[in-house]
């Protein structure tokens, strides 16, 4: 079933001497490129000052809840926090997290190209992010937003005296960078591909990013003309979500979650890549099913824009409305579920070493299948009238988010940092930090299952006393989730330097970007590869490897 | 696998590019010609009383007139089938917004009279 | 398993090999114009969702209040109207006249053609700034200065239109806030296109568009009919409600 590859020693590797990394200096030389390598360098470090700062207010969350009262802090200064959290986690982290790092890094190498598409508009859609980042920032220091990241109206438009402008023009110009990324990516993959690259021998990480660009291409733009009309409500008070002039406050939840369900796929598509590649590669096996698994990922994608109104079923909406959203919500289960079952058949029989990207591999497969399920309890109508606007959701919304989508993205920056910088990363305390997120995980996440099907509501800074264990538990978790998380920027930063030379292939993995140099030229290939053997062929990597040995001794 | 292989065909045969059709002044005439019709004529119908049909008159127009556009200006006739099926999806979303959306507004009210 | 090369034929496209338009990243110009051209493509996806989010608002709502939307609409002049949907189509006529000159490399000739969309472009905006003075001192600008006493008794151009009541005169704010969210999403739209139109013409002046590299133009193109064809919609749902009555 697997096949054990046996590389020459990767000891005796050592640092090539043009690299993307070396090839210009300077400050200029990163802020003008057209390098999707750099690029993705560049969202990687500002994706990861936002994922800090809004980890700072999740804190924040956990210290007021701490006890009982609201007492840390103003319950509107509670609002706040809560708000940016969302809004920061959701916007500047996990919508650009893999795609926009590693998926910006890696589609041009694994189809074969020098480059996407259009470089100059890539670099454009960083600098949207910033400019977003930025004027998220900006709101946060004028006096925040207390809106919830939904931007519910007319709570939105008439009620709230904080900065929801600042705070919409960001989330509309960080829109247009995830639009511009996926844009990109879709004509790349469609137009770029080597020669013998087809799509069936694509890896299964550009599928998904296929999707998920699908996603951004066809979603976004929706949210961007939503914020544009809250915007006009609440600057010239024009009235088509304002009730009081015959507006309809649900009109603006449709096309908010028309975009936001999808944008749940978004965020979780590329990290499923990620967990393919991973899984393939630590278990030297060809992934199970490799059809199922790449149109499970366009399935996602197309049943994603058929179910947005399982998050309004509270609302108001039809009652016979909600029944049709609510049995298709159960369908969209089932090509997510395909992916679970045809990542564990890959693992049976296989060759399975436990490296870090694995672990948190592992973790993805145990917590997603957790917040998976729990997603089908909260679209099935009755249940999810006793459990929506509990912590039950906060719980299922974190596992599917932290416990799934940043587990992958923690596999995938360990999986290709020896790609990305040309050096591993210290193998024993990366381990320990798996271990660490995925403890600190679910003693935070878990008891908030407990404490929302108790009843307690969210967004509330303060709560009854008997609610107060599980709450201690959920932050003295999230204590131990921070360490996890703040341990991989310690070492990572610290292996940049005295890292272990990786070498071009250290997994012995089958995909074009570990064929070629690490880090890679600026061109990615010395000449145009072409393509012969199909995705995670392990045949071939080992035949190849002894022609290589053969050749050389 | 028969359907499989057939499916890889379809994805692996699309054209990277197709015939240079460079479309002349007498295509873009009549079709102009045509829309400045449909124009007259849509606004002629909202004269006359056809009680529901105005609106499905007057958006069928609207609709012929796209599609001109779309296939003799915008070169989609002779455009390769990948960007056919760009435009498609696009309608298709916009279609599903639609209609999802309006399940909840037509039955709204159902049983509550 | 077929191994049939897709993407890239090096060797057909030799000649184009060192054409100072070819950037870095393509196998060959052909590869190149397929790429930006889809690219374009996908990027007219993302305005058919972003205008349908406004449509779908507009499906809603005039089905709601389709009293108040006839009254709103009878305020609109359907010959301003019916004039800048002929002189949108005048100008998409132009522009695909000067893809046609690009592709047949007539410098003069694109010049003179984008020069007449640019003017058709600035008419149209021209008629709509008219149609929005009008709107303001109709008092008919919701949030601004929005009035529904209008609405409330005879209006002597339609002498058959019955007033609105009190309730459903004010939802034509409803009206007209999509009529101005709607036509001012366009209007700025098109205010993008001319401002591009203006560079375009630049630099087709000095010929950059008649030696074999039309891709611009042609893209160009694409987006300012889609333009188009949003106003060809706009105009019978705004302007031609029930004229009948
Ligand atoms: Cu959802």
């Amino acid at each position: 079933m697997s096949t054990i590859v046996m590389l020459p020693d990767q000891q005796t590797a050592s640092l090539p001497k043009r690299s993307y990394l070396n090839e210009e200096y300077g400050l200029k030389s990163w802020l003008l490129t057209g390098d999707h390598k750099r690029i993705a360098i560049l969202y990687l470090i500002s994706i990861t000052i936002f994922f800090f700062i809004g980890g700072f207010f999740a804190g924040m969350i956990r210290l007021e809840l701490l006890t009982p009262p609201s007492d840390l802090m103003a319950a509107d200064t509670y609002n706040k926090m809560f708000t940016m959290h969302g809004i920061i986690m959701v916007f500047l982290f996990l919508v650009p997290s893999v795609p926009a790092t590693i998926g910006n890094f890696l589609i041009p190498i694994m189809v074969g190209a020098k480059d996407l598409a259009f470089p100059k508009i890539n670099l454009l859609s960083w600098y949207l992010y910033v400019l977003g980042g930025i004027l998220v920032l900006a709101a946060l220091t004028l006096g925040g937003v207390d809106t919830g990241w939904t931007f519910t109206t007319p709570l939105s438009t008439h009620y709230l005296n904080t900065h929801v402008i600042t705070a919409g023009l960001a989330i509309f110009v960080a829109g247009f960078s995830s639009i511009f990324t996926g844009l990109n990516f879709i004509v790349t993959i469609h137009r770029m591909r080597a020669p013998g690259m087809t799509w069936f021998r694509l890896p299964l990480f550009v599928w998904s990013h296929y999707a998920a660009s699908v996603l951004m291409v066809l979603g976004t733009p929706v949210l961007a003309i939503t914020l544009v009309l809250v915007i006009l409500e609440r600057v010239i008070g024009i009235g088509v979500f304002d009730p009081a002039k015959g507006g309809d406050p649900l009109l603006f939840q449709h096309l908010f979650w028309f975009y936001s369900h999808p944008a749940v796929y978004i965020m979780i598509l590329p990290g499923f890549g990620v967990i393919s590649e991973v899984i393939s590669t630590f278990s030297r096996k060809r992934v199970f099913g490799y059809t199922a698994v790449a149109f499970s990922s366009v399935a996602i994608a197309v049943f994603g824009f058929f179910v947005w109104a399982h998050h309004m079923f509270i609302m108001g909406v039809s009652n016979y409305s909600a029944l049709v959203f609510s049995l298709l919500t159960m369908l969209v289960a089932v090509p997510s579920a395909i992916k679970i079952f045809n990542w564990s058949f890959t693992l049976y029989k296989g060759s399975i070493t436990f490296e870090t990207p694995m672990l948190y591999a592992f973790g993805f497969i145990g917590l997603f299948t957790i917040g998976g399920l729990t997603g089908v309890f909260l679209g099935s109508m009755g249940m999810d009238i006793h459990l929506t606007e509990t912590y039950f959701i906060v719980a299922h919304f974190h596992f599917v988010m932290v416990g799934g989508m940043l587990m992958a993205f923690l596999a995938g920056i360990h999986f290709w940092w020896p790609k990305m910088t040309g050096r591993m990363y210290p193998e024993g305390i990366s381990k320990l930090a798996a271990l660490t997120t995925f403890i600190g995980f679910n003693l935070t996440f878990f008891p908030q299952f407990i404490l929302g099907y108790l009843g307690m509501p969210r967004r509330y800074a303060a709560y009854p006393p008997e609610f107060q264990v599980l709450n201690v538990l959920s932050t003295a978790g999230a204590t131990v989730l921070g360490v996890g998380y703040v341990l991989p920027l310690l070492y990572l930063a610290w292996s940049l330097k005295y890292g272990k030379i990786a070498g071009s292939n250290p997994w012995q993995a089958t995909g074009l970007e570990w064929q070629i140099q690490s880090p890679p030229l600026t061109t990615n290939f010395v000449e145009t590869p072409v393509v012969d053997y199909e995705a995670y062929d392990y045949e071939w990597l080992a035949n190849k490897t002894k022609h290589e040995v053969q050749t050389v001794g | 696998m028969s359907e499989e292989t057939h499916a890889q065909e379809i994805l692996d045969t699309e054209p990277t590019h197709h015939e240079e059709h460079i479309v002349g002044p007498r295509v873009y005439g009549i079709i102009f010609g045509l829309l400045m019709l449909f124009t007259a004529i849509t606004v002629g119908a909202s004269y006359i009383d056809m009680y529901a049909f105005n609106a499905v008159v007057a958006l069928a127009i609207a609709c012929i007139k796209a599609v001109l556009v779309i296939l003799f200006f915008m070169h989609v006739k002779y455009s390769s089938r990948l960007t056919k099926l760009t435009v498609a999806a696009g309608f298709f979303t916009f279609v599903v917004l639609i209609t999802m959306t309006m399940t909840d507004y037509i039955s709204r009210a159902w049983g509550l009279w | 398993m077929d191994s049939q090369v897709i993407a890239t034929h090096p060797e057909e496209h030799a000649e184009h090999e060192h054409s100072p338009y070819l950037r870095h990243h393509f196998a060959n110009l052909e590869q190149q114009r397929e790429t930006s051209t889809f690219g374009m493509w996908l990027f007219l996806l993302t305005e058919i969702m972003f205008f349908g989010g406004l449509f779908c608002a507009y499906l809603i709502y005039r089905n709601w209040y389709y009293p108040a939307f006839v009254a709103g609409s009878h305020q609109l002049s359907i010959a301003l109207g019916a004039t800048n949907t002929a002189v949108l189509i005048c100008s998409s006529f132009t522009m695909a006249m000067a893809v046609y000159s690009s592709e047949m490399r007539w410098r003069k000739a694109l010049v003179g053609w984008l020069l007449a969309t640019i003017v058709l472009g600035g008419v149209f905006l021209g008629i709509k700034a008219v149609e929005y003075r009008e709107k303001w001192e109709k008092r008919h600008v919701p949030g601004l200065n929005f009035s529904a006493a209008g609405f409330t008794h005879q209006d002597p151009n339609y002498p058959e239109d019955k007033p609105l009541a009190p309730d459903m005169a004010e939802k034509t704010q409803v009206y007209f806030s999509l009529y101005f969210a709607m036509t001012g999403m366009h209007a700025l739209h098109m205010i993008i296109g001319v401002s591009i139109l203006i560079i375009l013409v630049i630099r087709a002046w000095g010929g950059a568009y008649t030696q074999g590299h039309m891709t611009t133009v042609e893209n160009f193109g694409l987006y300012w009919h889609f333009v188009d064809i949003v106003w060809i919609f706009l105009f019978p749902l705004l302007y031609l409600i029930s004229r009948h009555q």
